[in-house]
């Protein structure tokens, strides 16, 4: 047999073979969670610390408690460079895994969100995109299936400008003053605009919407501009390498740094560190502490790294983007607790977790239970909001870590809600879905 | 043995020039087509159809459409990703505005729009040849996605800048939009790839696809036997993006279910010319091995380290698959540079003589 064939063979086999060795292996007495992670591509460094604060806390959950009330949780990682045909693929091939199937996805990505959304009522699986996503999905009787509390970019935005007009003396002063969004040009940056643009008609400041295109590599026609425009303030909804581009061309062109905030997947450490001494008095919002010095970390070092079971780096334990992946996995594993207090103390299906998701009230004493007080703010969810529009913190880069330099700052709920209402109308009819009666659930 | 000529006597021009002149040739086909239209919606499951032969059969007509232009015409270009966008927004903004109008007939009808933007920017070639017409052609994947990005009115003014296939029923069935299923979605890629096919296949047997090949192998030749240069690139470039616009259409409400500018962009254009470069210059099989080798072996390589008990962590794997998948497209162009439809040649060739090689 010459070469030629013996190739053509070991191709076609290898065609053939590949998606089946995709197929499942399953465990009994177990709840399956597929991750979509990205630990590869232009958006590693955001999506890095991200998987492994989520994995960390699982395994934290599984070592120290065996599990969610002794049903233990499975995952499989699926790597989807942030590129949503590659997210479309991973979930199809992880939805239908363990004896239950997905549990509930995040996509970790506001394109593949939109993606998962419309497969979300026909697979019965919850998609929760924590504090990304689809804003308008945020309103639970048009999208019962799509979950962004603690809080949406629309409610971001509002809280940032909020912070801007506390730091400049009171809503009247904001009247005139330049702001700059800088975003990423894809449905996830573009998802703060319109909310941008209603506050800024009604508080009269002048609103410069500059885009970044994919991945953000080349921007200085971008910060040329802004300095042309020379803003009081600019706001930034980056993802990935283009963070950093960012805050160092900021800081080269020797912007006030103390009057530039970043979105909360703008603000992590990876962002920070190759601007150098530059990047010292950044801010970022986000919607927990950074950081390791709250007991839930104590018991992730003891239980899961000095048991050599972390994912990542030791010292790489509270990052931002870890901690958001920690807390990321907390509101998982709780929604699923309270699911589990309904349909009881067994593997549940996508339907059962969505119930607890929607049901789910995380209060301060359960957090002080799990080790997290103070840091994160509890939540409501309810049938009509499944944002809990939970308010939001600024943090600060000193050069060496993030500080919190604010309080909790609410979003403007009177604006935001009203406009989630009005799109989630407009979106839910043209997905072609019909309002629920949130007095009948129950 | 079972692939032997002899004896097979053609009587007639008809039998002559038939597109598969040998009988075995026939049958394999007409079974394969067949059991490609049988057995996945009967037998493969959700995720085989959705993450593997939908992408690889909507691919397959992307490819078909390049080597056409390409393979066929000569005609380098590095547009497919923006001709296969204004496919899908040509088609998502035919049925918002239509919605009573048969899902097939509006990706036709994106397909006519891509081949008119096709023929816009295929008037460089006239004067532009080789690496200099991709760059060409490079400028108007720029400017499409630019222009779907920084228009509003191409997504219907959604804040996010996304579009989405809505529901749209043929005969009864649904065919798009997330309540479709697979199967439906499937049935329907593959039939619009087997008439795309059939009709590149008679296209390029015929007087039009001659013109091209002239063109391809010397155009100052061709254009002394009259083959009018104008004409032949300009319906070279049109007749491409008609397929690729279909595709891209396909691409958004078969596949995605929803995209965004990102889904077409530069790197789309290169995949569907390395498809063409594997599978084999100016062949339609080719087209469809190309497409294969790209869809698949990624996701072979993806499973194969699990499926032999061998957990890798997800980034290192990617790293793996990413060098061993560039090492074989390196591999593969070293030891058959003519691509895998030429693979397939030798194999029919071999089987010709076998058992008796000699």
């Amino acid at each position: 047999m010459s070469l030629k064939t013996l190739l053509g063979g070991a191709l076609a086999v290898a065609l053939v073979a590949g998606p089946m060795a995709a197929e499942v292996r399953a465990q009994p007495k177990e709840m399956f969670i597929p991750l979509l992670v990205y630990r590869t591509g232009p958006y590693a460094p955001s999506g890095i610390p991200i998987a492994n604060g989520f994995v960390d806390y699982f395994t934290l959950l599984n070592e120290r408690d065996g599990g969610i009330n002794g049903v233990k949780l499975a995952w499989e990682e699926c790597e989807t460079q942030y590129k949503t045909d590659l997210g479309v693929e991973c979930y199809e091939k992880l939805k239908g895994k363990g004896p239950t199937g997905a549990a509930l996805v995040n996509p970790y990505s506001t394109g593949i969100t939109y993606q998962l959304i419309p497969k979300a009522p026909v697979d019965k699986v919850p998609v929760f995109s924590m504090g990304y996503g689809m804003a308008a999905a945020a309103d639970g009787r048009w999208f019962p299936w799509v979950f962004s509390f603690p809080t949406t970019y629309w409610s971001q935005a509002s809280a940032v400008i909020r912070y801007i007009a506390q730091q400049d003396g009171g809503v009247d002063k904001l009247r005139g003053k330049k702001i700059v969004h800088i975003y990423h040009n894809s449905p996830y940056g573009k998802e703060a605009n319109p909310t941008l643009e209603t506050l800024a008609r009604q508080m009269g400041f002048e609103l410069t919407l500059l885009a970044v295109d994919h991945p953000g590599q080349e921007q200085g026609a971008t910060w040329l501009q802004v300095r042309r425009i020379n803003p009081d303030w600019i706001f930034m909804s980056g993802w990935g390498v283009m963070n950093q581009v960012a805050i160092k061309e900021a800081a080269s062109k020797g912007l006030k740094m103390d009057h530039f905030i970043g979105n909360w997947w703008s603000a992590n450490e990876s962002d920070v560190v190759p601007a150098g001494d530059g990047a010292k008095g950044y801010k970022g919002a986000t919607f927990h502490a950074p950081g390791t010095g709250f007991k839930v970390h104590a018991d992730l070092f003891k239980f899961v790294y000095d048991k050599g079971k972390g994912g990542g780096k030791k010292d790489a334990v509270g990052e931002a983007l870890y901690n958001r992946g920690v807390v990321n996995a907390m509101l998982s594993a709780e929604a699923i607790r309270t699911a589990m207090t309904r349909y009881g103390n067994k593997p549940l299906t996508g339907e059962q977790v969505r119930w607890g998701m929607e049901n789910l009230n995380l209060t301060e004493a359960r957090l002080e239970q799990m080790g997290m007080k103070g840091f994160t703010h509890p939540i409501k969810v309810t049938c009509e909001d499944h944002e809990g529009n939970g308010p939001v913190l600024i943090q600060q880069w000193d050069g060496k870590k993030w500080t919190i330099v604010s309080d909790w700052i609410p979003p403007m709920r009177d604006v935001v809600r009203a406009k989630i209402e009005t799109a989630a109308v407009e979106e839910g009819k043209k997905a072609g879905y019909t309002e629920r009666d949130c007095a009948k659930e129950k | 043995m079972i692939y032997r000529e002899a004896g097979q006597f053609k009587t007639s021009y008809a039998s002559d020039q038939a597109i598969f002149a040998i009988p075995q040739d026939r049958w394999f086909v007409a079974v394969a087509a067949l059991a490609a239209f049988v057995v996945p919606p009967l037998a493969a499951t959700e995720y085989w159809l959705q993450a593997v032969l939908i992408p690889f059969l909507i691919y397959s007509l992307a490819a078909i459409g390049l080597n056409l232009l390409t393979g066929y015409a000569g005609q380098l270009s590095l547009g497919t990703g923006g001709f296969m966008a204004v496919g899908a927004y040509a088609a998502f903004k035919l049925t918002t505005a239509f919605p009573h109008v048969n899902v097939i007939l509006v990706f036709l009808l994106s397909g006519l729009v891509a081949a008119g933007v096709g023929l816009v920017f295929g008037i460089p070639s006239l004067r532009i040849k080789g690496f200099y017409l991709a760059v060409a052609t490079l400028a108007s994947q720029f400017f499409l996605v630019w222009l779907f990005n920084k228009v509003p009115w191409f997504v219907n003014y959604a804040s996010s800048g996304t579009i989405t296939a809505p529901n749209r029923s043929v005969l009864g069935v649904i065919v798009t939009g997330p309540n479709a299923t697979a199967s439906v979605r499937y049935l329907t890629a593959l039939a619009l790839v087997v008439v795309g096919a059939l009709a590149a296949k008679n296209l390029v047997r015929g007087r039009v696809g001659r013109s091209w090949m002239a063109i391809r192998d010397r155009d100052i030749a061709a254009e002394i036997i009259g083959v009018r240069p104008l004409r032949t690139k300009l319906l070279a470039f049109g007749i491409s993006s008609f397929y690729c616009g279909v595709a891209g259409a396909e691409l958004v409400f078969l596949y995605f279910g929803s995209a965004e500018t990102l889904a077409f962009d530069i790197t789309l254009s290169f995949l569907v010319l390395f498809m063409v470069i594997i599978g084999g210059l100016g062949s339609i099989l080719g087209s469809f091995l190309g497409a294969a080798f790209i869809v698949l072996v990624p996701i072979f390589l993806t499973n194969a380290p699990q499926a032999v008990g061998l957990h890798l962590p997800v980034a290192l794997q990617k790293q793996f698959e990413l060098m061993v998948f560039g090492g074989l497209i390196i591999f593969f162009l070293i030891v058959e540079p003519r691509g895998l439809a030429r693979l397939w040649q030798i194999v029919k060739e071999k089987l010709r003589l076998w058992p008796f090689p000699h």
